[in-house]
């Protein structure tokens, strides 16, 4: 058991776990924050996926003794971003997640995606996201939320619609 | 099979149940409110209402705030139930949905059918929410009349309000509902012209999908409560194994892991065991697992591989089987008589449902037997069905929280992981979650049966089909589950839809051939339907071929009298722009299925690849619902049902060797990408009336008769084995 430090959706955190321990169960089991999903174990799914300095990667198979010091941005962490928010809402406006299980994950990776790539083709998208698996098949909503995207997010995002209920 | 029965009965029962829904007392609403699972710590969902207030039914909840929460039995996993479901109450009581609280149902007695399977969720609740809201309103017009003393007619609900028309007064819902609920229940409540729907049949936002943009939808897999711990399963990978012993010194030694202890799993007459680590955390869980040294007894079951299966399928396919009782004409006299006979052996293979969120369930076992559950299931009924059995204890007893589900595909349908979880709960005395690998979900099961169809036709020599046979020769679901299953009979699940095709074939000759297999099957997305229509289909398109026809001008040559079918194969001939010529190299396959889920067809464009094999350009689905709630999600839902049956059809079945599944995760059970996904157009025919047909699954089986036909057109070259390698064609 070792003490970790590094910034998480930027806030320091400091967390007690084995070396080995992957930042998944870090930020699910340890920090509490339960949006970034465990889908498969062995970074073919894309469910975990979380940035690190702002790049998507696979957190299922990242143990936390690598990204100490590093600054890892989770789905929660979009709240109050202008992209995230922009894509947050593209995805609303495409209906895009059927069971959403897997959503934390594309859209982190489509985020990832617009940051270093602001208009993507069809070919970008296909790179990309080809890593993050959805069972109900909602890939070619995804496409159309990433160019939506895209399209709006030189102008500033409507205010993303509060969840209806339960807030 | 007793699943779908049942599914059966409740839906022709629920109209006439609904006096009894209808008429609850405000001690049994405060009763049932008291009862409601708290919202877990992590969820941030529905708080629970004032225990004070009133209610006119058990799905509607009017809090004197003003604040409507609808009880919603349809569990949402991915099918839109979060939107469809409360929004058939809503348009009949004439609120908004963007006020209501959904909140799940937990296995209360005076809700019927609390589970989600069947494509059943819309159809089967279509006119029973819709009394229900409709009679809601009604008695708050009431209320309303005798409060101000005004005729009824002068009473009209608007947005959760009645209004008084000649004078404008209002009052709010939540100012009534106390004086609402003591009026005799109407038995006949006026239901709204469908000309008058605000939401019905209209592409209304769901409102799920802000929490799932967010991260802030809660799944089974994310629930906590204090004191829980954690645990990992080390189950055999052979079916059928005994459990000899262990050795868990070492799993010990990781820090976190608190003590191992053994489990059971239930799937009807199949118990397994298997070896709990218990620890502080999942990780350690799982570590200590890993190094656990088990002894199994296979039984012999360790020489089951699927190649030698699959050849004794096929010796069983020259045995005759059970013969369908709806056979038409005389067949074997119609093949003796025919010009031209044809016959041919379909192949496909056991799959995997693989929804995204792994099995998971945290139970909580406290004194007096009480059973909390936090799970992902699809509908409190699986839990409250199938559990008092297992556990031995009353249903009463027993609280399902549910809150959104990540995929279910059917695989949901048992509740085989909160039963073992229940058992270890009461084993340790402590919460515990379990939450399965992913390795765990592919490898163990249960499975989408394999299922191989010998079929034989005839053609006249005007070129017409006049004998057709489809045998099918597979396990039987409810086999592997019922240990008293009736061999003697066929199990309707297996031959599901291949005597229910409107084609006008004078003479049939369809069958069912019993495999017996120690492995647990399971209904996955369209059942059987997702196999059989590939060989039906298939088998269609090779008589047309052998008759010298189009394909399609074929099928409808077999559909004379107007049928459902009839009408979806003409539109999607139009809208498939069948006529219209290819690129070189392309080519253009139809199929249709109709089964107890609904009916739904496809026209599918492949390309040939300059260094070989096909690509699948696109797909445009045609799906009869007679009558749509919110087409979007019917879009959603086939576009959905294509990526599956693609996936069925082209990526990795399960095989087994040496007794066990030899696929293990998402590398070797892949599933489409978005880099392979073709363009998609889907058309819902809806021409209203009384008729509603399912939506979740009648868009799969025929997905992959429609590739392989257009395979077929494109190359010449006629699939008969699922599933089949787009790169090797």
């Amino acid at each position: 058991m070792a003490s970790y430090s590094f910034t998480l959706n930027n806030k320091p955190v400091t967390v007690d776990a084995e070396p080995d321990m992957p930042l998944l169960w870090v930020i699910r089991d340890l920090l509490g924050l339960k949006g970034t999903k465990f889908g498969c174990g062995i970074a073919q799914c894309g469910a975990c996926t979380v940035h690190l300095a702002g790049a998507a990667v696979r957190s299922c198979g990242l143990p936390i003794s690598a990204i100490a010091g590093q600054k890892i941005t989770t789905i929660e962490g979009l709240t109050g971003n202008h992209l995230g928010e922009t894509v947050q809402q593209a995805w609303i406006i495409e209906s895009v997640p059927q069971c959403g299980y897997c959503q934390s994950g594309q859209i982190m990776s489509a985020v990832a995606l617009l940051h270093r790539t602001p208009k993507p083709t069809d070919a970008d998208i296909d790179i990309a996201m080809q890593g993050n698996i959805c069972r109900c098949g909602c890939y070619d909503r995804i496409r159309k939320a990433i160019h939506r995207a895209a399209a709006s997010s030189h102008v500033p995002p409507a205010t993303l619609k509060k969840p209806l209920i339960h807030a | 099979m007793h699943k779908i029965a049942r599914r059966e009965f409740l839906r022709h029962t629920s109209l006439s149940g609904l006096a009894l829904i209808l008429g609850v007392t405000n001690t049994n609403a405060a009763r049932a409110i008291a009862k409601m699972p708290a919202p877990g710590s992590a969820t941030g969902l529905a708080t629970v209402p004032d225990p004070g207030t009133t209610t006119l039914s058990p799905y509607l909840i009017i809090e004197p705030t003003g604040r409507i929460t609808i009880i919603n039995p349809k569990t949402e996993i991915g099918q839109g139930t979060y939107q469809s479901i409360p929004a058939l109450i809503a348009e009949e009581l004439e609120i908004s949905l963007e006020n209501v609280t959904v909140l799940n149902s937990w296995g209360q007695d005076d809700i019927p059918d609390q589970g989600v399977g069947g494509s059943d969720s819309v159809r089967g609740s279509y006119m029973l929410l819709r009394k229900v809201g409709a009679t809601a309103r009604e008695m708050l017009r009431t209320a309303a009349s005798r409060r101000w003393n005004v005729p009824l007619d002068q009473c009209t609900a608007d947005n959760g309000a009645i209004i008084h028309t000649p004078s404008g007064k209002k009052l709010a819902y939540a100012g009534l509902v106390s004086e609402a609920a003591t009026l005799e229940v109407p038995k006949d409540p006026p239901l709204k012209d469908p000309k008058d729907f605000k939401i019905l049949g209209r592409s209304m936002p769901r409102l799920d999908i802000p929490f799932k943009v967010t991260g802030r939808a809660v799944y089974g897999i994310d629930m906590e409560v204090p004191g829980m711990v954690y645990a990992s399963v080390e189950r055999s990978p052979v079916f059928g194994s005994k459990l000899l012993s262990y050795d868990d010194t070492a799993a010990l030694q990781v820090k976190g892991v608190l003590r191992t202890v053994r489990s059971e799993r239930v799937i009807g007459k199949n118990h397994s065991e298997g070896i709990a680590v218990i620890a502080d955390n999942y990780w350690a869980a799982l570590k200590g697992r890993k190094l656990l040294k088990v002894q199994w007894d296979h039984q012999g079951f360790d020489t089951f591989d699927s190649t030698a299966f699959e050849q004794h399928l096929r010796d069983l396919a020259k045995t005759d089987g059970l013969l369908l009782h709806d056979n038409k004409g005389d067949f074997d006299a119609a093949m003796a008589a025919s010009p031209h006979q044809l016959e041919a052996l379909y192949e496909t293979p056991v799959v995997a449902h693989a929804p995204m969120e792994p099995m998971n369930c945290l139970a909580h076992w406290q004194e007096g037997d009480k059973l909390d559950l936090w799970t992902s299931v699809q509908g409190a009924d699986i839990i409250m069905d199938e559990l008092p059995g297992v556990l031995g204890i009353p249903r009463d007893n027993i609280t399902p929280h549910i809150e959104f589900v990540g995929g279910g595909f059917g695989r949901r349908l048992l509740a085989d992981f909160a039963g073992e979880a229940a058992l270890l709960s009461k084993a340790i005395g402590k919460p515990v979650k379990v939450v399965w690998t992913r390795e765990d979900d592919i490898q163990l099961g249960p499975f989408r049966p394999m299922t191989f169809s010998a079929m034989r036709g005839a053609i006249s020599a005007e070129g017409k089909a006049v004998a057709f046979q489809h045998k099918v020769i597979s396990p039987s679901i409810e086999a592997t589950q019922n240990a008293k299953y009736d061999r003697t009979k066929i199990d309707g699940t297996m031959t599901e839809g291949i005597d229910k095709q409107a084609y006008e074939i004078p003479n049939t000759k369809n069958a069912f051939v019993l495999a017996d297999i120690h492995i647990p099957m399971q209904y996955w997305r369209s059942v059987t339907s997702s196999t059989l229509a590939f060989a039906h289909e298939c088998f269609i398109d090779e008589l047309a071929v052998a008759a010298g026809k189009d394909p399609l001008s074929f099928r409808l040559d077999m559909l004379t009298k107007d049928s459902d079918t009839k009408r979806m194969l003409t539109k999607l001939r139009e809208l498939s722009h069948w006529e219209s010529p290819l690129p070189k190299g392309w080519g253009r396959g139809v199929a249709q299925y109709e089964f107890f889920a609904g009916l739904a067809s496809n026209v599918i464009e492949v390309s040939t690849k300059k260094n070989g094999g096909i690509k699948v350009e696109k797909v445009i689905s045609v799906i009869d619902v007679g009558t749509v709630v919110n087409p979007d999600t019917v879009k959603a839902q086939v576009e959905g049902a294509i990526v599956m049956g693609l996936v069925a059809a082209t990526k990795d079945g399960i095989r087994f060797g040496k007794g066990r599944s030899l696929q293990s995760n998402f590398h070797d059970f892949r599933m489409l990408r978005i880099h392979e996904m073709p363009a998609v157009e889907v058309h819902i025919l809806a021409e209203g009336g009384p008729r509603i047909k399912g939506v979740g699954e009648p868009g799969v089986p025929p997905v992959a008769p429609a590739l392989a036909n257009a395979v077929f057109a494109a190359t010449g070259k006629r699939i008969r084995r699922l599933p089949f390698d787009l790169n090797k064609v």
